[in-house]
């Protein structure tokens, strides 16, 4: 008994520490545009303020939605280290780094001048701290303003305000390209699965609010009595809400597929499932808060205007 | 010491599959998508042998009836029946009121083999059954196995020595365990899903792979309740008596086992029910097992449809883990046993 209720908490703090990721508010004013590698620079982090003498060159980070970022604004080149689970872009130095369970030591021992993270299971900040390393905060973003606020804010850190900024604009023009003009007269309705145990998350998530930029309904907003975000749904309701498409953020972690999915006792004769609305989604980029909701947007945008042309 | 009453009492085992009925009726009129009941009852009649009729219910609700609803209260009676004759069983044979299904490392060993199955396992779409199952299930029998070759090791052979060693092997399996989730942090989900314990996406497949173990489980410890009942007295009373309490401890033990790891294999880990449902019983009709066992395997049954009942429907169309319903009761429960545990051998 005492063994099972361990994981449950873990799980229901990973989950909460998933969705209720605090602002990633920054207004650093300390570097200019145009001046962006003029150090020193103080950043505004949900801990305080954090200044950072001079320009990182060993970074180490712990979050893999920060690997993608700093790669993606050009601060690749001064990343050391990032954690097991970093596994994008390919050039990124993945290491063994455990971000589940951070180890000090480990850390410490590239010697990083700046390490970013986006939860901190352990004391890692304050052990951090008490070594002198500059620690910055990145937890999980709670819309697209936060995504757009956290790469603003590496950007600053990394002396690639610059870089950071024209790849917001280009991200921002992208989605407003991709969200115009994809509203279907009658709301697709879709569920996102995150495991076999049928645990999804609603539309008031990060990942939630992209499906409703494209005039998108959750299935899994009725189950959200509590507002975690991430309500476990009883499979006898999602076929029963047969929604027109499924997407499968559990493909790579659990080994789900189309054909798996239809597998499943009862979800045969399910709308998705007869007209190949199963989607299967890459876990990570499903996951993820950094440039490439980019390309998730565009995958679900595809597949919405594939099913309306096929219902026209 | 209470002596046993010399027959089985007809009366409460009849309530209690009278409630059983009860249970699987109302599990399988409600649920999170409503239902006619009217239609529900006439689509099962439907399916007896000379009865035709037509129940209107959709294709679609008939789905959600027969794939969805049927086979997860079967399954929840499965489990909870095997879980608390499982409970019963290691109960006795240790004379532990607070023994349960997982004293001597079925789950630590069910956790690993699906700890290992999730991180390393080949993919198995094409496989008629999971990979999955088959693990968790070795696993149990395993640690369970494990736990008996090191406490008959320590020579004594004695109910103490056993449970130190169970609880000696659960805590190495554990360790495994979580280093192997620290390795392959990915497989973390689904492994604490699992671990979780879950009705949620059982079908007719869990419900046949299940079923052989549980029957055999469940008989050869309801053909031994009388021998429970003399192991009750101290094991060298009983050797006085004539009976052989290791060899009987180790029968029960093989068969508590089978049903365990049956249970854990297609729920996962669900807590509290081989406690709270032999205790109960005991309250209600004494110490026997001549009764205790075949009135707590049913009573299990009813026990978990109804909590798998609340499970699914307190925040429909949300799922709570079944695994938090049974702790809620199970866990004051649980501090009421220890306040009366004098009264209970």
């Amino acid at each position: 008994m005492r063994r099972s209720l361990l994981p449950l908490t873990l799980l229901v703090l990973a989950l909460v520490a998933a969705g209720c990721g605090q602002d990633g508010s920054t207004s650093g004013a300390a570097a200019p545009a145009g001046q962006a590698a003029t150090f020193p620079v103080t950043l505004d982090t949900p801990g305080g303020k954090l200044t950072l003498e001079r320009q990182p060159q060993r970074i180490v980070s712990m979050s893999p939605t920060a690997t993608e970022m700093l790669f993606a604004i050009g601060a690749g080149g001064q990343v050391t280290a990032t954690d097991s689970n970093s596994n994008y872009p390919k050039e990124a130095p993945t290491t063994d780094l455990s971000a589940y369970e951070p180890n000090l030591e480990a850390i410490a021992g590239y010697k990083p001048d700046l390490v970013v993270y986006s939860d901190d299971p352990g004391d890692l900040a304050a052990g951090l701290g008490k070594l002198g390393i500059p620690a910055l905060a990145q937890p999980a973003a709670k819309g697209l303003d936060d995504t757009y606020a956290q790469l603003d804010q590496l950007g600053r850190a990394t002396g690639h305000l610059a870089e950071a900024g024209r790849l917001t604009e280009s991200m921002r023009a992208e989605i407003q390209k991709i969200t115009v003009g994809s509203r279907p007269e009658r709301p697709l309705t879709y569920y996102h699965e995150l495991d076999k145990n049928l645990y999804t998350a609603t539309s008031s998530t990060f990942i939630g609010q992209l499906y409703k930029q494209l005039g998108m309904e959750n299935i899994a907003d009725a189950a959200d009595k509590e507002g975690t975000g991430y309500p476990q749904l009883s499979a006898e309701y999602v076929v029963k809400a047969d929604p027109d498409l499924i997407f499968l953020a559990d493909t790579k972690c659990c080994g789900q597929s189309a054909s798996t999915v239809a597998a499943r006792d009862g979800w045969e004769q399910l709308t998705a499932v007869r007209s190949g609305g199963v989607v299967e989604l890459d876990d990570d980029v499903a996951s993820r808060w950094g440039p490439r909701v980019v390309d998730f947007l565009k995958t679900v945008a595809a597949k919405v205007e594939s099913l309306e042309a096929v219902r026209s | 010491m209470i002596v046993a009453p010399a027959r089985l009492r007809a009366g409460p085992l009849l309530v209690a599959c009278a409630g059983l009925a009860g249970a699987a009726l109302l599990a399988v009129l409600v649920g999170p998508v409503r239902l006619d009941p009217g239609a529900v009852l006439a689509e099962l009649a439907g399916r007896l042998p000379l009865v035709h009729t037509t129940s209107g219910l959709s294709q679609q609700e008939a789905a959600i009836l027969w794939e969805l609803r049927l086979p997860r209260v079967v399954l929840g009676g499965l489990v909870g029946a095997m879980l608390a004759v499982a409970g019963v069983a290691y109960q006795g044979v240790f004379r532990n009121p607070l023994a349960d299904p997982y004293l001597l490392g079925a789950a630590a060993g069910a956790g690993l083999g699906a700890t290992l199955a999730i991180a390393y396992g080949p993919e198995t779409s094409g496989w008629p059954v999971d990979l999955l199952p088959l693990a968790a299930f070795a696993g149990a029998v395993g640690g369970v196995a494990a736990a008996y070759a090191l406490g008959r090791s320590s020579g004594t052979r004695t109910a103490t020595a056993l449970i130190l060693s169970g609880v000696a092997v659960a805590a190495f399996l554990t360790a495994i365990q979580t280093y192997v989730q620290q390795r392959e942090s990915e497989t973390l989900r689904e492994v604490y899903g699992w671990i979780l314990g879950r009705l949620t996406t059982a079908g007719w497949r869990e419900v046949a792979l299940m079923a052989p173990y549980a029957v055999v489980g469940a008989v050869v410890i309801l053909l031994h309740r009388r021998l429970l009942d003399v192991l009750a007295v101290g094991d060298d009373e009983a050797s006085s008596l004539g009976l052989r309490a290791a060899r009987v401890r180790l029968v029960v033990v093989v068969a508590a086992t089978l049903a365990t790891a049956a249970a854990v294999a297609v729920s996962g880990l669900i807590g509290f029910v081989g406690i709270v449902v032999p205790h109960t019983v005991r309250l209600l009709v004494g110490t026997s097992h001549r009764l205790l066992a075949p009135l707590s395997l049913v009573a299990g049954a009813a026990f978990l449809i109804l909590a798998d009942l609340a499970a699914r429907t307190v925040t429909a169309p949300a799922e709570l883990p079944i695994g938090v319903v049974t702790a809620f009761v199970g866990a004051p429960f649980f501090a009421l046993v220890l306040r009366t545990t004098r009264r209970v051998p």
